[in-house]
C-alpha cells in the first residue's frame, strides 16, 4: 500500500459520494422548477405546496452536493499534482468555466429563490429557480467534457511535456463528451424521477392508510410526472448508452473488452449478458452496429499496447469493469421498465395501485447504484491512464504528498461523509414522513403581473 | 499588458472578492454565539448572511479553477505543497456548508450541533486561510501564526460591521458596540503584519519592498482599519463596512504583489502559466462573463438591503 494507493482510494470515495448528490441536484431542480411553473400558470394551490415540499428536500440534498463538490476542485491539485501540470492548460479550463458560468449561476440563484419568496415579483422568483437548474446541468457539461478529455484527449499537443490545448472546439465537442454529457444527464432525470416516484409511492401508502381521499389524487399526479420523466430519460440514457459502446469500439477498446470479459480479438463476437450464455454475434453488432465487426480482446490490446508504450500492464480490473457494466444495465433498465409498466397500469385515471407504490419504494436504489455502476466502468475501465494513451495514473500522484497525509485526508473524509451521510438519510426521512404543510390561508392566486405584496406568506421552512 | 499578467491579476482579483465576500460570512458565523442571544437572534444573523454565501463561496471555486487552469503548476504545487492544511479548510467548509443548509430544518436539539459547526468551521477556515498565506511568504511559524490569526481577527472585525450594517435591534446595537472590541486584536495584528507583507516576497526579489504601491496598499489598509472602527461607533455602519471590506481587499492585493514573479518558491509565474491560446480563450470568455457575475451578485445583495428583522 502506497500513497498511489490510497489517493485513488480517496478519489473514487469522495467522487462515488459526490455523485449521490449531484444527480438528484440536477434533476429535481428541473422538478421543482417544473412545479413552480404548473403553480405560476394554473394557480392551483396544490402546486405551490408541492413545489416547497419539493424544494424543501431539493435543498437538503443540495447542500451536499456544493460542499462535496469543493473537495473535487481541489483533489486534482493536492493528490494529483502530477496530473494536474500535465492536463491544466487544457483540463483547467472547463473546470475554471464551470466556476464562473455554471456554479455563479447556480449558487447567487439559488440564494435568491430560497429567500425572495416574499421579496420578488413571482415571475421574477420563478425564473431564479429555473436559471438556478440551467446552472446545475451547464456545470454537469463542462465537468463531463473534461472527464471525457481523459478517456479520448482531442483538440491538444504535447510541447515540453505538457498538454497544450490547440482547439477548444475540439474539447468541447469532442464525441465522447456529446455521448457522455446527455447520457449522465439523462441518468440523472432517470434518478430523480426514481426518488420522486418513491416519495409520491410513500405518501400514497401513508394517505391511505390514514384514510384520506383528496391527498392521494395529489401524489397521484406527481408519481406519474416522475414515471414519465423516467420513461423519457430512460430512452435517451439507452440510446447514448448504444453511442457510447461503439465510441468506446473506436476509442477505448480496453474498456469495452474488459466489460465483457472477452480475452482475444474476435470477428463476430459473441455476447455473453451472464457468463456461461452467449448470443453469437452480439457483441460485435451491438458494439459496431455490424455483426461481423471486429473486437479486440484484453490480452491482445495488452500485446500491442506494450509493443507501443513499453512494457507494463495495461489491464484495468477485470472483474470490477464486467460485473459494473452489468448491474448499470439491470438496475438501469428496471427502473426504467417499472416506470414504463407503471404508466401502463394507471392510464386514464385508474387509481395508483398499492404494489406499484410499493415497487417504486423498493426502486429507490435502483437508478443511483446503475449511475455508480457507470462511474465504476467508466473510470477503472479507464485504468492505468488517467489521460488515455499520454499519463499514466501511477505518473499522475503527487511526488510530494506522504502515504501519511492522504491516509489522515482519506480517514477524515470518509468519516465525515459517513457521518453526514446519515444525517441527510435522517433529514430527508423526517420530511418525508411530515409531508408537505397545508395551503397558506389566503391562498392567491398569482395573476400574470402579480407583484410579490400579493404572495402567500413565505415558506419559512425553506429559510434559515 | 501580457496574458501571463493578465491572468495573475484576475487571479489576485478573484481571491481578493473571496476574502472581501466570504471574509463578512466567516466572520457572522465565528461571532454567532457571541453577539447573537437566543434563537429568534441567532436566525436573524443567519439571514443576513443565508442567501450570499454560497454565492461568496463560489469566488474560491472561480479563483481555484481560474489558477489550474491558468497557472497548472502553480495550482498543482500551492495545493499538493499545503496538503494537510487544505484538507482543514475542506472539512471546515463541508461542515460550515452544511451546518448553515440544515441548522433551519434539523430538529431543535440538533440546532446547538449546527451552530458549533458553522462557529468552528468559520474559525478554522479564516484562520487556516490566513496561515497558509502567511507561511507562503514568510515561511516560518511566525508568519504562520500571524497569518491566521490576522485573517480571523480580520474577519471577525468585517463580519461585526456587516452585522451592525445589516440587522436592528439589540443585535445591530451588540454588534457596533463590539466592533472597538474587535479592533482591539486587529488593529495591532495588522500594525505588525502588513509592513511586513512587501518584504516577505518568497523570492525575496525585493521588487515589491521597493514598489510604492506596496507601502500605500498597507498604509491605506492600515487607514481604512482605523476608520471602520469610527465610522462604526458613529453609526456609519454602510461606510465602515466599505471601509473593512477595502482593507481587506488592499491586504489580498499586497499579499498578492509579494506573490508576483514567484507565486510558489522556485516557480515563477511565466513557468507556471498555461500556453497562449488557453489564456487568450480564458480571457475572452472571462471578460464577457464576469461583469454580468458581477452583476447579478450584486443584484441579490441590493435585492436584500433591508435590515433584517429579529
Amino acid at each position: 500500500m502506497d500513497a498511489l494507493d490510497l489517493a485513488r482510494w480517496q478519489f473514487g470515495v469522495t467522487t462515488v459520494y459526490h455523485f449521490l448528490f449531484v444527480p438528484l441536484t440536477i434533476g429535481l431542480g428541473v422538478f421543482v422548477a417544473g412545479l413552480q411553473t404548473a403553480w405560476h400558470r394554473t394557480g392551483k394551490e396544490h402546486y405551490l405546496r408541492l413545489t416547497r415540499f419539493f424544494g424543501k428536500l431539493f435543498l437538503i440534498n443540495f447542500a451536499m452536493g456544493v460542499v462535496t463538490g469543493i473537495v473535487q476542485e481541489f483533489q486534482f491539485g493536492m493528490n494529483w499534482s502530477e496530473y494536474s501540470i500535465f492536463v491544466g492548460d487544457v483540463f483547467g479550463a472547463p473546470l475554471a468555466l464551470e466556476a464562473l458560468l455554471a456554479f455563479f449561476l447556480e449558487s447567487t440563484f439559488l440564494g435568491l429563490w430560497i429567500f425572495g419568496w416574499d421579496r420578488l415579483p413571482k415571475r421574477v422568483h420563478l425564473a431564479c429557480i429555473w436559471a438556478a437548474a440551467i446552472g446545475s446541468n451547464l456545470s454537469a457539461y463542462f465537468i463531463l467534457a473534461a472527464n471525457a478529455w481523459m478517456k479520448h484527449p482531442v483538440g491538444y499537443e504535447v510541447v515540453a511535456g505538457r498538454a497544450r490545448m490547440t482547439d477548444v472546439w475540439a474539447v468541447l465537442t469532442n464525441p465522447t463528451a456529446l455521448a457522455q454529457v446527455p447520457h449522465v444527464i439523462a441518468g440523472a432525470f432517470v434518478v430523480a424521477g426514481g426518488f420522486v416516484a418513491a416519495v409520491s409511492g410513500h405518501r400514497i401508502l401513508r394517505e391511505r392508510r390514514a384514510g384520506r381521499t383528496g391527498e392521494p389524487a395529489m401524489w397521484r399526479g406527481t408519481l406519474r410526472a416522475a414515471l414519465v420523466m423516467t420513461a423519457i430519460a430512460g430512452a435517451v440514457v439507452a440510446g447514448t448508452g448504444d453511442q457510447s459502446a461503439r465510441l468506446l469500439w473506436e476509442q477505448q477498446p480496453m474498456k469495452l473488452a474488459a466489460a465483457e470479459g472477452l480475452r482475444h480479438d474476435e470477428r463476430g463476437a459473441a455476447f455473453s449478458p451472464v457468463p456461461g450464455i452467449e448470443v453469437p454475434k452480439a457483441l460485435s453488432l451491438l458494439a459496431a452496429h455490424d455483426p461481423d465487426a471486429p473486437v479486440q480482446g484484453v490480452e491482445d490490446i495488452q500485446r500491442r499496447y506494450e509493443a507501443a508504450f513499453g512494457p507494463g500492464d495495461y489491464r484495468p480490473n477485470v472483474p470490477v469493469v464486467y460485473w459494473s457494466f452489468r448491474v448499470m444495465v439491470v438496475f438501469g433498465l428496471s427502473a426504467v421498465a417499472l416506470s414504463m409498466l407503471g404508466l401502463w397500469v394507471t392510464r386514464r385515471r385508474r387509481a395508483v395501485p398499492r404494489w406499484l407504490a410499493r415497487a417504486t419504494l423498493l426502486a429507490l436504489p435502483l437508478p443511483a447504484t446503475a449511475m455508480i455502476a457507470g462511474w465504476l466502468l467508466s473510470e477503472i475501465g479507464r485504468q492505468p491512464w488517467t489521460v488515455q494513451g499520454e499519463l499514466l495514473t501511477a505518473a499522475s500522484v503527487s511526488p510530494g504528498v506522504s502515504l501519511r497525509a492522504v491516509a489522515f485526508s482519506l480517514a477524515l473524509f470518509t468519516l465525515l461523509y459517513g457521518a453526514l451521510a446519515v444525517a441527510e438519510a435522517r433529514l430527508l426521512v423526517r420530511y418525508v414522513k411530515a409531508g408537505p404543510e397545508p395551503a397558506p390561508a389566503p391562498a392567491g392566486r398569482p395573476g400574470p403581473d402579480d407583484a410579490g405584496a400579493a404572495a402567500p406568506a413565505p415558506a419559512p421552512t425553506l429559510m434559515y | 499588458m501580457e496574458l501571463t499578467t493578465v491572468w495573475f491579476v484576475a487571479i489576485a482579483f478573484l481571491w481578493t472578492g473571496y476574502f472581501v465576500l466570504e471574509g463578512f460570512d466567516f466572520g457572522v458565523g465565528v461571532l454567532l454565539p457571541a453577539l447573537a442571544r437566543g434563537e429568534a437572534e441567532r436566525r436573524q444573523a443567519l439571514a443576513t448572511i443565508g442567501p450570499v454565501w454560497d454565492g461568496n463561496e463560489v469566488w474560491l471555486i472561480t479563483a481555484v479553477g481560474a489558477m489550474f487552469a491558468a497557472f497548472p503548476a502553480w495550482y498543482a504545487g500551492l495545493l499538493s505543497g499545503y496538503y494537510l492544511p487544505l484538507v482543514a479548510v475542506l472539512a471546515a467548509l463541508i461542515v460550515r456548508g452544511v451546518a448553515l443548509e440544515w441548522r433551519g430544518k434539523v430538529e431543535a436539539r440538533a440546532r446547538a450541533w449546527c451552530d458549533a459547526g458553522i462557529v468552528a468551521g468559520s474559525a478554522i477556515a479564516a484562520f487556516t486561510w490566513g496561515a497558509v498565506f502567511g507561511n507562503l511568504l514568510a515561511g516560518g511559524p511566525a508568519g504562520t501564526l500571524a497569518g491566521g490569526a490576522l485573517a480571523l481577527a480580520l474577519a471577525a472585525l468585517h463580519g461585526a460591521v456587516f452585522l451592525a450594517l445589516r440587522t436592528e435591534g439589540p443585535l445591530r446595537a451588540r454588534a457596533r458596540r463590539a466592533v472597538p472590541a474587535l479592533a482591539v486584536p486587529a488593529l495591532p495584528l495588522a500594525a505588525v503584519t502588513l509592513p511586513a507583507i512587501p518584504g516577505a516576497a518568497a523570492g525575496g526579489t525585493g521588487e515589491w519592498t521597493a514598489h510604492p504601491g506596496a507601502w500605500a496598499a498597507a498604509a491605506a489598509a492600515m487607514a481604512a482599519l482605523a476608520a471602520a472602527v469610527a465610522l462604526a461607533w458613529r453609526r456609519r455602519e454602510g461606510w465602515a463596512f466599505a471601509a473593512t471590506a477595502a482593507a481587506v481587499a488592499l491586504l489580498t492585493a499586497s499579499v498578492f504583489g509579494a506573490l508576483w514573479r514567484e507565486p510558489l518558491p522556485g516557480l515563477t509565474v511565466a513557468g507556471a502559466a498555461s500556453g497562449p491560446y488557453t489564456l487568450g480563450l480564458l480571457t475572452w470568455i472571462a471578460g464577457a462573463a464576469l461583469p454580468v457575475v458581477l452583476a447579478y451578485q450584486g443584484w441579490t445583495y441590493w435585492v436584500f438591503r433591508r435590515r433584517v428583522a429579529a
